[in-house]
């Protein structure tokens, strides 16, 4: 048994190199001063410090700042995330409760952060039997029948993702286009294409991301870490319009528009 | 020809709406029964939970099962993690809404919490009451290839990696659930007990019983985490408004608990 020693040891005593407050002189982050260290940093620097306790250069912050900019932020409330902060504004919730909520189902599967994880994941597995000399047709072959399917290709509603050339377009422009998974992540795409798949998947905006995400190094779980926040320019106009509009009136069902398909009409006979 | 309507589709509910308003439900429907026009005033909260979940009406050795297990698990106390998150709402004055999102943010983890109670039911699904199946899996827990938003167990799921030995409450519910008349999980549960927690190496724990029950209320994974998350938060509400009304003076802030490593110290 494992027993609660684990327990005693830890009672009013957390021991962290993450970072403390300290009343009268402030905060400390990763082993640096917040009022002194940080004074250069923009947000987005702050943000990656905190998250992997690296500072990035000007064309790295730029890079990751498009990522967020260019992929994530569509102001749509027919989008389930934004929808979710769009319906917190019709019922007239509040801002925090609704974007709050709509960033947690972004974790989602077919979309959002569980997608962001499985890509990177998938890239970096890809690479590290690549260079064990596996061949990629075998690996995406794997992939495809042991998880039915490949996180990064194929997209539910439309099969081109648009994009894809705005933010390789960035990419190039600051020189971070022919990174190693960047390379991958295209050569995946060749393989679903040309091969004869039971669909021909290209590639979507996760794989793209990921792949940038990888070739500067983050982890899977640094990359999924930094991806929380990312839809949040989507959301903020949802809730504002909804809040904007007459309460109630953002896609409303009338009662028809529930189709049944349960148990027959029955009573409740109480023995 | 205009483009048909989309709908939701439902096994669960219908709706008749009134002649006034086709916006309003005069008539809501739950599985086929009139939830206001029959099963209120009828049915018990439990009954009508169980209809919602599983479309028929339990039996009631189900129905005595399920309210046992809600009771046992509508209020894991304040020191609880869960509890402790929404208590962190009340005492500031948050929302009452987000002390809940706090329980559940914190409920749904796998150290006491939601997923927990998933993963353990994937144990029952795979080994069922086999004692050597259960034994290899407990040993060679399988590993999952690919990372995940959710991270790698770090102890047998359903049991305690911090308990010395199975805690009163966690033997009581299981010896009140096994004692149902429902066969089958609780009652292998509470028979192999010892012999699991010695392969576990670690004390069966109240997340263990309940996925023996989900099993017994032949709930799945997803409807069993689900279930779980919610049954757990009338707790986490009544400590966040009980902290709220206390004031943040007398919540714990762990004054003197914190200890950096990495102090560059005091600037000069």
């Amino acid at each position: 048994m494992r027993g609660p020693e684990a327990l005693f040891a830890s009672e009013d005593h957390w021991v962290t190199s993450m970072g403390a407050w300290f009343p009268q002189r402030g905060a400390i982050l990763r082993g640096k001063a917040v009022f002194e260290d940080f004074q250069e940093l923009s947000w987005m620097g702050l943000l990656l410090y905190a998250i992997t306790g690296r500072v990035f250069d000007e064309n790295q912050m730029r890079l990751f700042e498009g990522m967020w900019k260019l992929c994530a932020n569509y102001p749509d409330p027919r989008i389930w995330n934004n929808r979710v902060a769009a319906l917190a504004g019709t019922a007239r919730s509040t801002a925090t409760l609704g974007i709050s909520a709509a960033t947690a189902i972004s974790e989602s599967t077919i979309y959002g952060f569980r997608a962001v994880i499985r890509c990177i994941d998938m890239l970096y597995r890809f690479q590290q039997q690549l260079e064990q000399g596996m061949d990629l047709t075998t690996l995406v072959q794997q992939e495809l029948e042991i998880h039915q399917g490949i996180f990064g290709y194929g997209r539910p509603i439309k099969q081109k993702d648009e994009r894809i050339a705005p933010m390789l377009a960035l990419a190039q422009e600051l020189g971070y286009a022919g990174g190693a998974h960047i390379r991958l992540a295209f050569a995946i795409e060749d393989v679903l294409l040309s091969k004869r798949w039971r669909w021909r998947l290209h590639i979507n905006i996760a794989a793209l991301l990921a792949a940038l995400a990888a070739d500067q190094g983050l982890s899977c779980r640094e990359y999924y870490r930094f991806m929380i926040p990312c839809f949040a320019g989507g959301m903020f106009p949802c809730h504002i319009d909804a809040i904007d509009q007459t309460e109630g009136t953002l896609f409303p069902l009338r009662c028809t528009r529930i189709v049944y398909n349960g148990a027959a009409r029955r009573r409740w006979h109480t023995p | 020809m205009s483009k048909p309507q989309e709908v939701i589709h439902s096994r669960i509910w219908e709706e008749v709406p009134e002649a006034d308003n086709p916006f309003a439900a005069a008539a809501c429907y739950c599985s086929g029964y009139d939830v206001y026009g029959d099963v209120l005033g009828q049915a018990s909260w439990i009954e009508y939970l169980y209809l919602l979940f599983k479309g028929e009406r339990p039996s009631p050795g189900q129905a005595r099962l399920l309210e046992i297990l809600a009771i046992a698990l509508t209020n894991p106390g304040p020191r609880e993690a869960s509890v402790h998150a929404a208590m962190c709402g009340g005492v500031g004055g948050a929302t009452h809404a987000a002390c809940l999102m706090a329980a559940l943010a914190v409920g749904a983890g796998q150290l006491g919490g939601a997923h927990e109670v998933a993963r353990a039911l994937c144990i029952w699904q795979a080994c069922g009451q086999d004692l050597p199946a259960w034994r290899e899996y407990l040993q060679h827990p399988p590993v999952e290839e690919r990372a995940d938003i959710w991270l790698p167990m770090e102890h047998p799921p359903g049991f305690d990696p911090h308990g010395a030995s199975c805690a009163a409450p966690v033997r009581r519910t299981l010896a009140a659930l096994a004692d149902c008349g429902v066969v089958g999980a609780l009652g292998w549960l509470h028979e192999h007990r010892a012999a699991l927690e010695a392969t576990a190496g670690c004390p069966l724990a109240m997340s263990g019983v309940a996925a023996a029950a989900m099993i017994d209320l032949a709930l799945d994974s997803d409807q069993a985490e689900m279930l779980y998350l919610w049954l757990r938060l009338p707790g986490a509400a009544v400590h966040a408004l009980e902290q709220k009304g206390y004031g943040w003076r007398r919540f714990p802030f762990f004054a003197d608990g914190l200890e950096l490593v990495d102090d560059p110290g005091t600037p000069s």
